[in-house]
């Protein structure tokens, strides 16, 4: 998963500039485009709040600036103060990505005391009934409490909403909500098709028509804001006809560790099962981002194939996602699918077209288990 | 668009934080999930946006600099970290 805005603006220089700690799987909710893998369940137990600590020291001694807690739902996590405060003293920004539910004021205010820097917080929608159908349990009044309690304690808010087609007609209810809400920063963000998400695919998709009228209500938006606030938009890469540059490459800048301390290239690397991923728990972090087969494997450009290989644009994109592309071709060297110059561009066109199909059955949306880890 | 008035208070934005990074060797701007490296030029200016007014600044980088007619780079830069959202101006 890639979202245009977050990713570092400098070239890491072979450094992992983002560490993304998934704390837990577990979640009190069940959307169904979690991006959490299908088999969450029988991953091996949580790293203990010393793996952790040991963790964030690692990656910072090679040179990390980001930090990311997030999950499942990291507030689970009774120590979050405390590896959030470890992350402060060793030099991090520090980032909570959260649905608000485990926040309260009390808790944002020890967060604070403890050096967390920004909270981003998902909401699906302006109206609180969607809300809570979409995430599958009462959580919509919660959010929004919550919101405003992370705006009044001087945090910075990075409000986040994953676009699909249950949801984006109500974008411009939802730019008027963040606009009253003060926060800093909007992130409109099509999901991205992978786990959950590739189950339920057929039912989240957005038709063109959708997609062209919420392009036009973010265009109309950045006109009236200006300065006030930032907007980022994620383009919907199955209509975009260009690959993402995904992770900005792999093993470039980015580092997932996940709460069973596998390390992985970007969040969703486990859907490539030809790889193991190096675990924290049996290797140093420089042996992992430097020399494992893992994040090696397809570094640079040595690994393409055609029609990436001789692709002027393979410097930009770095052929899209090999995630999106094990998942759809079941090759993960395949250029990313969504590539109009890729010969499996056919496998997203005919998804494209299920979902403007007015005469398609429509099917139910697979909950993601509730819980886990 | 037009650079801040000579008069005008610059400020850094409470968003974006300033610091130096030693592993890459230059100040960096930290800001919600994003990192900017900067120039050890666009450093000294930033490091001047705190609550001073634009002409105290270029004087102030004058006598840093004083070989180079540096106002007019200055004051593009700074229109460029107004346009950015990483200082604010006034008025």
């Amino acid at each position: 998963m890639t979202e245009a805005g977050s990713t570092p603006t400098l070239d890491g220089q072979g450094r992992p500039l983002w560490l993304l700690c998934e704390l837990t799987y577990a979640c009190p909710l069940a959307c169904p485009w979690c991006s959490n893998p299908l088999d969450f369940d029988r991953l091996g137990p949580e790293l203990s709040t010393a793996e952790w600590r040991r963790v964030l020291a690692e990656a910072r001694a090679l040179g990390a600036l980001q930090l990311g807690f997030s999950g499942g739902e990291p507030c689970l996590r009774k120590d979050l103060e405390e590896l959030v405060a470890h992350g402060d003293e060793l030099g991090y920004y520090t980032n909570l990505i959260t649905s608000g539910l485990g926040l309260t004021g009390a808790r944002l205010a020890r967060l604070k005391e403890a050096g967390l820097r920004q909270v981003q917080l998902s909401l699906q929608a302006c109206d609180p009934e969607l809300g809570d159908r979409m995430v599958g349990g009462r959580a919509a009044a919660h959010k929004l409490a919550i919101a405003r309690e992370i705006k009044a304690q001087g945090f910075p808010v990075v409000l986040n909403v994953p676009l699909s087609r249950d949801n984006i007609d109500q974008v411009d209810g939802i730019l008027a909500l963040a606009e009253e809400l003060g926060v800093e920063f909007l992130e409109l963000a099509n999901v991205q098709y992978y786990n959950w998400a590739l189950v339920n695919r057929a039912e989240l998709l957005p038709t063109r028509a959708q997609l062209a009228k919420a392009e036009a209500s973010v265009a109309a938006a950045r006109q009236r804001l200006g300065r006030r606030m930032t907007l980022y938009y994620v383009v919907p890469d199955y209509h975009d006809g260009r690959p993402k540059a995904c992770m900005n490459g792999w093993g470039s800048i980015h580092l997932t560790i996940g709460p069973d301390g596998a390390a992985l290239p970007c969040q969703e690397a486990r859907a490539v099962k030809s790889l193991e991923f190096p675990n924290v728990r049996e290797h140093a972090l420089a042996w992992i981002w430097r020399d494992s087969p893992a994040f090696n494997a397809f570094r640079g450009d040595a690994w393409m194939k055609d029609p990436c290989r001789s692709c002027d644009e393979r410097g930009r994109d770095f052929g899209g996602c090999r995630c999106q592309a094990l998942l759809l071709t079941g090759d993960a060297a395949n250029t990313d699918p969504v590539c109009a110059r890729s010969p499996h561009r056919h496998l997203v066109d005919e998804a494209v077209a299920l979902a403007e199909d007015p005469a398609r059955l429509r099917g139910r949306l697979l909950p993601r288990a509730p819980r886990g880890g | 668009m037009s650079p801040p008035a000579l008069e005008a208070v610059v400020r850094r934005s409470p968003l974006y934080l300033l610091r130096w990074e030693p592993t890459q060797d230059a100040h960096v701007l930290l800001y919600p999930e994003g990192v900017v490296k900067l120039s050890p030029t666009a450093a000294a200016i930033l490091e001047r946006c705190d609550g001073s007014t634009v002409r105290a600044l270029l004087k102030s980088l004058a006598d840093e600099f004083p070989d180079d007619d540096i106002a007019p780079d200055v004051l593009e830069f700074l229109e460029v970290a107004r346009d950015r959202g990483w200082i604010h101006a006034d008025p």
